[in-house]
């Protein structure tokens, strides 16, 4: 199939398309409202919803009724809308839904800013709303992989049957690259019939099913809680994505950096190859599952002296870094989190003082 | 001589966690009559509150979700957006629909979302224990207003009906009671009705219910009755406040 040239939200809603998802709600927000302006024209032409919700907290709502039915259903927010949406996440993955939640990070907190961002790392990897549970997390680098994973993400709901997100910044929504559709994917939603609210009509079946949170018996609370631990184990077992960019090599230092940031570094690592400075790049994919293992396993080479997590935030995932070194390195961290990313030359700077 | 009273197939066969004298009880079987008569229980999902009624799905028999307090009208139309073949209705209390539910009714009432709604008014918030609600009476004691709700501090009790009605959206909008057989009798059709609405993919359809809540209100179930006729009444007017053409 040939390339198209895309904006990263139109992307995103298209991919969402192709994965057989025809469900969409969301709420307006900058800077990734064009995923429901791309949707609200396409979806009515392959005869899917389109609802504009009253807010970001009806709108998780409307999210868990349609895939409490067993629907493959999306929403896409921003920061601040993801807030919002926090609590109807806590719900959905304590009710063991699949759906897919898309975030296009903006500077925060309060209203922050409109400008792209990373620091929502703690909100989509700890938590965001209460109680124990994960997201599955991705974080795409351009708007190719901004597609790929989104049309995975139906697949992996389905198949640890929760939510997952897609966590992008402003900087891959609104940026235009030239992308390629993976097929579309045909899977539907399996053994849904063992747990959504489908109407027993549509099951042939006299057994009904509830989707739900509330769970009064200690023990029974106790073992949903047990379930959601274990999905989470298997998804590290299975799950975890990352890429290595010049690590064969004896790099000196290694960056931990993801998503728009990481591309940054890669330019960095780029410019000092030139001078002869060789300096490695381990970029998440997963941010949850995290590559715990990988980011020791670089962080630990003979040659690598330094670790130094960069990202778009005041430092957020540098703790997640720092864990996975065990303390064998030292680790050190770069970030800015107004709204302009920082520059190749920023970066080497700041490398050439850990030399 | 054949039998003539049965439990509607629609209602499970737990027992009830509800007080004596409450009267959700009471509405739980006219929603399940409706539902049978219709013969909708195999396409039929319910969304329940945050309240008394949160375990509603115990006594029913029929798919069922559980909402966040104040987000069962969006939840149902998260469900019937994408299944409109299902028939979907919420069952809510006072506090969870007219207090930290307010945004989400309106606005799927306004939408026009082809669900139902069954809204339990008994002027009170029941499961957490007699705190007041929007639609507590003025001087009307609760828990967190001890002496009384004063309505300069806190306004005068919200009338859902006649707020709804006042959307230009059509839809069927009504309140009813069941503190007596007649008012029971009335409400089972108004309950019907709405659900009928529903099936027909008319519109909007809202069943407002004064009820009763012995326990929180310090009342025998007897005079809790009498309380809600002479109090709650005169107030909450019962009646169709708006049918669709």
């Amino acid at each position: 199939m040939a390339k198209v040239l895309m904006k990263g939200n139109e992307a995103i809603g298209e991919a969402a398309i192709r994965a057989g998802c025809k469900n969409y709600f969301a709420y307006p927000i900058t800077p990734q409202s064009e995923v429901a302006e791309y949707l609200a024209k396409r979806l009515p032409e392959v005869s899917g919803v389109f609802l504009q919700g009253e807010s970001e907290v009806a709108v998780g709502y409307m999210i868990f009724g349609a895939a409490g039915c067993g629907e493959r259903v999306m929403t896409t927010s921003s920061s601040p809308g993801i807030s919002l949406m926090s609590e109807a996440l806590s719900y959905i993955a304590a009710a063991q839904c699949p759906a897919v939640f898309v975030n296009i990070m903006r500077g925060g907190p309060g209203l922050g800013g409109i400008l792209p961002s990373q620091a929502d790392y703690f909100q989509a990897t700890k938590g965001g709303g209460h109680g124990d549970y994960h997201l599955l997390v991705f974080a795409p680098d351009g708007v190719q992989e901004a597609v790929e994973m989104t049309m995975n993400a139906f697949t992996l709901a389905e198949k640890y049957r929760g939510p997952v997100m897609i966590l992008g910044d402003g900087m891959i929504g609104q940026m235009m690259e030239p992308v390629e559709f993976p097929d579309n994917l045909k899977s539907e939603p399996s053994n849904k019939d063992d747990w959504a609210t489908s109407g027993m009509d549509t099951r042939k079946s006299n057994k009904r099913n509830l989707v739900r949170s509330l769970f009064l018996d200690p023990t029974e609370l106790n073992n949903n809680n047990l379930a959601l631990k274990a999905k989470y184990a298997r998804m590290k077992k299975e799950e975890i994505l990352y890429e290595g960019y010049n690590t064969d090599g004896n790099y000196k230092v290694l960056i931990v950096s993801y998503g728009t940031m990481s591309r940054v570094c890669k330019t960095s690592i780029d410019m000092m190859k030139e001078e002869g400075i060789e300096i490695g790049l381990l970029r998440p994919r997963t941010l949850f599952p995290f590559p715990e293992e990988a980011v020791f396993k670089a962080a630990t080479k003979e040659s690598c002296k330094a670790v130094i997590s960069i990202e778009m935030s005041m430092g957020q995932m540098v703790e997640d870094v720092e864990r996975c070194v065990r303390g064998q390195r030292k680790v050190d961290f770069y970030g800015e989190c107004g709204g302009d990313i920082p520059t190749p030359e920023k970066i080497i700077e700041v490398i050439k003082e850990l030399i | 001589m054949g039998k003539t009273f049965s439990k509607p197939e629609a209602l499970s066969s737990n027992m009830t966690h509800y007080c004596p004298g409450c009267t959700h009880g009471i509405v739980h079987r006219l929603v399940a009559e409706a539902i049978d008569e219709l013969g909708i229980r195999g396409r039929t999902v319910g969304v329940a509150p945050v309240g008394c009624a949160v375990l509603c799905y115990n006594y029913f028999n029929f798919d069922f979700q559980e909402a966040a307090h104040g987000r069962a009208p969006a939840m149902a139309t998260g469900i019937k957006r994408v299944r409109p073949d299902l028939i979907v209705f919420t069952y809510q209390g006072d506090g969870d629909l007219a207090s930290i539910g307010m945004g989400e009714i309106i606005h799927a009432a306004n939408r026009g979302e082809k669900f139902t709604t069954i809204f339990i008014n008994n002027a009170i918030y029941g499961m957490t224990g007699g705190q007041m609600a929007p639609t507590t009476m003025p001087g009307q004691r609760a828990t967190t207003a001890p002496t009384g709700r004063n309505t300069d501090l806190t306004g005068m009790p919200i009338r859902m009906a006649n707020l709804l009605k006042e959307l230009v959206t059509p839809g069927y909008i009504t309140r009813q009671a069941v503190l007596n057989p007649k008012q029971i009798n009335k409400a089972k059709k108004a309950i019907k009705k709405a659900f009928e609405y529903q099936v027909a993919n008319k519109c909007f359809s809202f069943v407002e219910v004064i009820s009763t809540c012995p326990t929180n209100w310090g009342l025998t179930p007897l005079d809790a009755l009498k309380w809600a006729e002479d109090t709650l009444l005169p107030y909450y007017e019962l009646g169709d406040y708006k049918i669709p053409e």
